[in-house]
C-alpha cells in the first residue's frame, strides 16, 4: 500500500489558489510563509465558473469550466498559468439524438498521471464527458451516459438538487488508470474498473433516508468524495445523510458521523483529505434541518477534523467568527495544500476565502467581497 | 446567387466576433422567395466565429432558452425557418435573470 509518512515534509513554495465564483474566476497567491496573500482578477466576468482547476502533471494548464446565464455551457483552457485562455472546440456535449442537454460542466478531474492531456468532466444534469487533448474537445463516456441503467440510476434530468443534479467527484485511482469512482447528486457513488465501459453502484451501509427504502442500491445524496491521502484504498464521504468512509477491498461503508456533536450534525457539502496522512480529513459543517437551510449551525461557522478515520471529530474555529455568520460552504469550495503543515482552504458564497496555514488550528479571512464562491483549488504546494 | 445576411449580435456573444455587433453572412441562394434555413445561417456563423454556435444552440439543435432571434419583426425559435434573402437577422440574449 503506497503510503507516505508525514514526515516527508515538502519544500516552502508559494501556493495558488484557483477561486472560481458566480461571476468569475480569481486567484490568490500566497508568498512562500503563506502569510500575504495577493488576489488577481477576475477572469471571465460575468461567467458562472463552477470549477478550474490546476494540472498537477505540468502545474502550467489550467482548466475552467463556465457558462453565463444566457449562453451554454463551455470549457476554458490555459497553457501559460492562466495568462491566456482558449476555449474547447467541442466542449462536453450529450450526443445529438439523445434528447438530453448538458446545462452546465460542474467538476472537472485531471486524469491519470500516466495519461498526459486525458481529462475528465462531470456535468449537470449527470454526464461523463473525457478529454485526451487537454481540454480541447471533449467525448461522452458512452459506458456511463448510455448505460442502460442510467436513468434508473440517476432519475430524470430535473430531479435532484435544486440547481441540477449533478455528477461530481470524479476520481481516478492514481494505481489505475482504468478504475474511477464518481459522485452523483442524485444517484450515489458508482466504480468502474473498465476505464468507464462499465459501471456498478458502491453505495452498501450509507443511508438514504428521503427515500421509501432507506437502504436502496442507488439513489443515494453524495455531496463529496474524497481519495484519503497517501492510500487510495481508503474514500472519504460527506453525504447528505452523514458522513463515511469506505476501506477497500470492502464494499461497506462504514458511518463515521456518529461522534459528531448532535447539535451540529454530521451534514455538509465538502470533505478534505490531508495529502499524506490517510487518518485525517476536514469537513465543513452545515445546517441540514427543518428546511435544509445548509448554513453554518447557528451562524457559527467551524470546521472538524479528524486524525483518526473518522472515529473522533474536533472543531477547528478559532479566528472564524464567533456568532452571526451564515456561510454556506460548497462541496469544490474547501481544500487542502500540499505543504508541511497543511493549508487548509474555505470559500463561501458570500465571497469570503478563509484560510488557515496550520492545519486548521487557526484561521483567518484572506479575501472578501468577492462574488459567490463556487470552488477553490490549491496549487504549488 | 448569393443570399446576403446582416446579422446583429448581443453583447454576450461579441467575445466571438472580435467585438463586432454586426456581422455579415453570405450562403448560396435557394430561390428568390425561399431561403436556406436559419440554421444555415447559424452554421456559416460559427464557420466564420468558432464556438459562437454552441452557446445559442444546444446539442440536441434547440435554440437555448435564454437566447431569441428574430427575423426582421419577427421572433422565431425554429431553426428550420426560411429566411428570405436580405433580411436582418437579430440575435438577442432575452432579458432574463436577476442575479
Amino acid at each position: 500500500m503506497p503510503t507516505t509518512t508525514r514526515n516527508a515534509r515538502p519544500p516552502a513554495r508559494r501556493i495558488t489558489l484557483l477561486v472560481a465564483t458566480r461571476k468569475g474566476l480569481w486567484t490568490l497567491v500566497s508568498d512562500t510563509a503563506r502569510s500575504r496573500w495577493t488576489l488577481a482578477g477576475p477572469r471571465f466576468l460575468g461567467h458562472n465558473v463552477h470549477h478550474a482547476i490546476v494540472d498537477p502533471r505540468d502545474g502550467r494548464t489550467w482548466l475552467a469550466a463556465a457558462r453565463t446565464g444566457h449562453l451554454g455551457p463551455t470549457v476554458f483552457r490555459s497553457s501559460d498559468r492562466g495568462r491566456t485562455w482558449t476555449e474547447a472546440a467541442k466542449p462536453p456535449a450529450f450526443r445529438s439524438g439523445s434528447g438530453r442537454t448538458v446545462d452546465h460542466t460542474f467538476w472537472l478531474t485531471p486524469g491519470h498521471a500516466s495519461e498526459a492531456g486525458a481529462w475528465y468532466a462531470g456535468t449537470s444534469p449527470q454526464g461523463l464527458f473525457r478529454s485526451t487533448d487537454g481540454g480541447a474537445t471533449w467525448t461522452g463516456v458512452a459506458g456511463f451516459n448510455e448505460h442502460p441503467q442510467r436513468k434508473a440510476w440517476c432519475g430524470g434530468d430535473q430531479d435532484g438538487t435544486p440547481d441540477g443534479p449533478k455528477m461530481h467527484s470524479v476520481l481516478v485511482d492514481p494505481r489505475d488508470p482504468k478504475h474511477l469512482y464518481v459522485g452523483m447528486s442524485s444517484g450515489g457513488v458508482f466504480e468502474s474498473t473498465d476505464a468507464g465501459a462499465d459501471w456498478a453502484p458502491l453505495n452498501r451501509g450509507v443511508r438514504a433516508d428521503f427515500l421509501p427504502d432507506p437502504a436502496p442500491a442507488f439513489g443515494h445524496d453524495p455531496h463529496c468524495l474524497r481519495f484519503a491521502g497517501g492510500n487510495p484504498d481508503r474514500l472519504w464521504q460527506q453525504n447528505h445523510c452523514g458522513l463515511y468512509r469506505l476501506d477497500r477491498p470492502a464494499v461497506d461503508w462504514l458511518d463515521i458521523g456518529g461522534s459528531m456533536p448532535k447539535r451540529v450534525g454530521a451534514v455538509g457539502f465538502p470533505i478534505v483529505a490531508h495529502p499524506r496522512d490517510p487518518d485525517t480529513a476536514w469537513i465543513f459543517p452545515m445546517d441540514g434541518t427543518d428546511v435544509w437551510p445548509r448554513t453554518s449551525p447557528g451562524g457559527r461557522p467551524a470546521a472538524y477534523r479528524t486524525l483518526d478515520g473518522g472515529s473522533t471529530w474536533r472543531r477547528q474555529d478559532k479566528g472564524l467568527p464567533a456568532s452571526q455568520a451564515w456561510w454556506t460552504v460548497k462541496r469544490q469550495a474547501m481544500t487542502a495544500d500540499a505543504r508541511e503543515p497543511v493549508g487548509v482552504y474555505v470559500g463561501t458564497t458570500s465571497g469570503e476565502l478563509w484560510g488557515s496555514r496550520d492545519e486548521g488550528r487557526t484561521w483567518r479571512c484572506l479575501a472578501r467581497n468577492l462574488p459567490q464562491i463556487q470552488a477553490v483549488e490549491a496549487s504549488g504546494g | 446567387m448569393i443570399a446576403r445576411y446582416r446579422v446583429r449580435i448581443p453583447s454576450p456573444l461579441r467575445s466571438y466576433t472580435r467585438g463586432h455587433d454586426e456581422v455579415i453572412v453570405t450562403l448560396p441562394e435557394l430561390s428568390p422567395d425561399h431561403g436556406p434555413p436559419l440554421r444555415a445561417i447559424i452554421a456559416a456563423l460559427d464557420s466564420s466565429f468558432p464556438g459562437i454556435r454552441f452557446r445559442m444552440v444546444d446539442e440536441q439543435g434547440k435554440l437555448r432558452p435564454h437566447i431569441a432571434i428574430f427575423l426582421g419583426p419577427k421572433a422565431v425559435r425554429d431553426l428550420g425557418t426560411p429566411v428570405a434573402p436580405d433580411t436582418d437577422v437579430m440575435i438577442v440574449a432575452a432579458l432574463s435573470g436577476g442575479d
